[in-house]
């Protein structure tokens, strides 16, 4: 009551509540600049792969999937996220069941080793591999003796993803874990429940949406990766080309209907990504901890 | 001195790892630090002994050659710009998706993370197609005599994109955080809004800023996919450096590719740095970070 006669008594527009906030004309303007600007820089490129794709109509965009190289690179794309998902996915759940529950010196420095590869460049991730498995690298002659190819072979492809994709998994649980501390566990196994048993039925359902958050983001960058792998691959035409590879390889030959076709699936696998992401943080924000930033 | 790497009691004596009820430590770290080593640690050490191998001065003899020193310069120097134009935006776009309520608020800040998710080479092509000249933006542009793909304009432009995110999402758990009270005592204290924007608001969100924006030149430095189909990658003017590694690369020269490699990472190495320090002052000035 008494703040409401102030409001009123104190002007119009000075009142207490809108002490705090900027004029209308001036949120309305930051509103649609902003608005505008994520328009233009996001929505934008993301509607021209779809107009392209379409642009010589659908019998067209289908025809490019028809083609034996497109099926091949979706095939091979599918396995390698089939293998580096669950590899990164096992590491994630031991490196943060390590760092988590336990108190050990070096931590911090674990945890900025595990960060490692998201600040190293595509193609300097592509690069190491190169120089490690290559002809002219460290182990080339012995794998060339024991005719083992890794290089510009599904292999080099897979670690290569494996490389770029290692943290996700792991980044998403280390905080989460550590903010749940040891008090469940601890409570299970007074209960009398092994250590396995501890883990799969309070632990494991205690972190499920942040590893589930983790997987989708994980498998939408080892689908879509690019540099790292356009680098080991070789690019042998429905051998070691990904859908990214193939993505390129069209467009160099003014193949444009076909490349934006093949584009498209990866931006939808993208908006599925982003939707699947949405969800788990609007309905289970708590439960994978909010955290946004990568 | 009793020998304390038999048998430290908990209350004396340094101890590598925290005694605990919990098991599987064992496992979880051996597992840990094995594929760690095999698979990061392992190749990037091949990086490292390949550059030992040139040498300090083979480094730098190799990084003045005119054609790398124009890649290094395209890179960093058009990732700063982009960065900071990235950082800018990125602020506004965190402060109305925080602050403001508006129709469609939730999706906007969905698709702020769409640069994540969109595969690199889609974003490449996606917006080689937009600027090109004939293309919905590249158009109306030539017509006004603005070419953007194929110049560094273009390479400014598909690093703006990539490094949005990055900017975004650093600065907007902080706006969220921020004290209300510390605006009704700026504008009790009879600040208009601007001053307290300027004086009250924004130096705590400072170090955020700063945060984004080292990790989005960071990224925008090592950035390949979306930048060479807009690029037009010619030698001196619009070749980056990544770009340049490959080339080095197929033309078998592996340690020109080592030594731009080493160059790169080293500045990762550095921003990385930098941005840690940048947070611990941020927790030590404000208390968060």
């Amino acid at each position: 009551m008494v703040d409401a006669a102030f409001e009123r008594r104190s002007g119009s527009a000075a009142g207490v509540a809108d002490a705090t906030t900027e004029r209308r004309t001036t949120r309305v303007a930051a509103t649609l600049v902003a608005v505008a600007f994520l328009a233009f820089f996001l929505l934008l490129p993301l509607a021209v792969v779809f107009v392209e794709a379409f642009r010589k109509g659908v019998d067209v965009y289908l025809a490019a999937f028809g083609e034996p190289d497109a099926q091949a690179a979706i095939r091979l794309t599918l396995l390698v996220a089939a293998i580096a998902v669950p590899l990164n996915l096992v590491f994630g759940v031991a490196a943060s069941w390590a760092i988590a529950k336990f108190e050990f010196a070096g931590k911090s420095f674990l945890i900025t080793l595990i960060d490692l590869p998201f600040s190293v460049s595509p193609v300097v991730s592509g690069l190491v591999y190169v120089l490690l498995f290559g002809a002219q690298g460290l182990l080339g002659p012995w794998l060339l003796e024991h005719d083992i190819r890794i290089v510009f072979a599904v292999p080099g492809i897979v670690l290569a993803t494996v490389f770029v994709t290692f943290p996700f998994v792991a980044r998403e649980l280390i905080p989460l874990m550590q903010e749940q501390g040891n008090s469940d566990e601890e409570a299970a196994m007074t209960l009398g429940a092994g250590g396995l048993r501890a883990f799969l039925t309070v632990t494991l359902p205690n972190v499920r949406w942040a590893l589930l958050y983790g997987v989708l983001l994980c498998n939408a960058r080892a689908m879509g990766e690019f540099g790292a792998v356009s680098v080991v691959s070789g690019h042998i035409r429905g051998l070691t080309n990904t859908m990214p590879l193939h993505v390129e390889i069209l467009y160099n030959e003014y193949n444009f209907v076909a490349a934006f076709a093949v584009a498209s699936l990866l931006a939808l696998l993208a908006l599925l990504t982003l939707v699947g992401k949405s969800i788990l943080e609007w309905r289970f924000g708590d439960a994978i901890s909010g955290r946004t930033a990568h | 001195m009793n020998n304390t790497a038999i048998a430290p009691t908990p209350a004396e004596g340094w101890r590598w790892k925290q005694p605990s009820v919990i098991p599987g430590f064992g496992i979880a770290f051996g597992y840990t630090i094995v594929y760690l080593s095999l698979v990061v640690l392992l190749p990037l050490g091949a990086l490292v002994l390949r550059a030992s191998e040139v040498g300090l001065s083979g480094l730098v003899a190799v990084a003045f050659e005119p054609r790398v020193f124009a890649a290094l310069r395209v890179s960093f120097g058009v990732s700063a710009v982009a960065a900071v134009v990235a950082s800018i935006f990125g602020l506004l776009v965190a402060w109305v998706l925080t602050r403001y309520d508006f129709p469609g608020r939730k999706f906007v800040d969905a698709m702020v993370d769409l640069p994540f998710a969109l595969p690199t080479a889609v974003a490449g092509i996606a917006l080689a197609a937009l600027y090109a000249p004939n293309g919905w933006v590249g158009a109306p542009l030539a017509a006004l005599g603005i070419k953007v793909a194929y110049t560094p304009l273009g390479i400014f432009v598909a690093l703006v994109f990539i490094g949005l995110p990055f900017t975004v999402r650093t600065v907007q758990p902080l706006i969220a955080d921020l004290d209300r009270e510390l605006e009704e005592a700026a504008a009790t204290l009879g600040a208009s809004r601007a001053q307290a924007l300027r004086q009250v608001l924004l130096p705590p969100l400072a170090p955020a800023v700063l945060t984004g924006l080292a990790l989005a030149f960071a990224r925008a430095v090592g950035e390949y996919g979306s930048v060479i189909f807009i690029a037009g990658n010619l030698p001196f003017v619009s070749e980056i450096a990544p770009l340049l590694i490959v080339i080095k690369l197929s033309e078998f020269d592996y340690t020109g590719a080592t030594v731009i490699a080493t160059i790169m990472l080293a500045l990762a190495f550095v921003m990385l740095f930098a941005i840690n320090l940048l947070q611990a002052w941020s927790r030590r000035r404000f208390g968060h970070g």
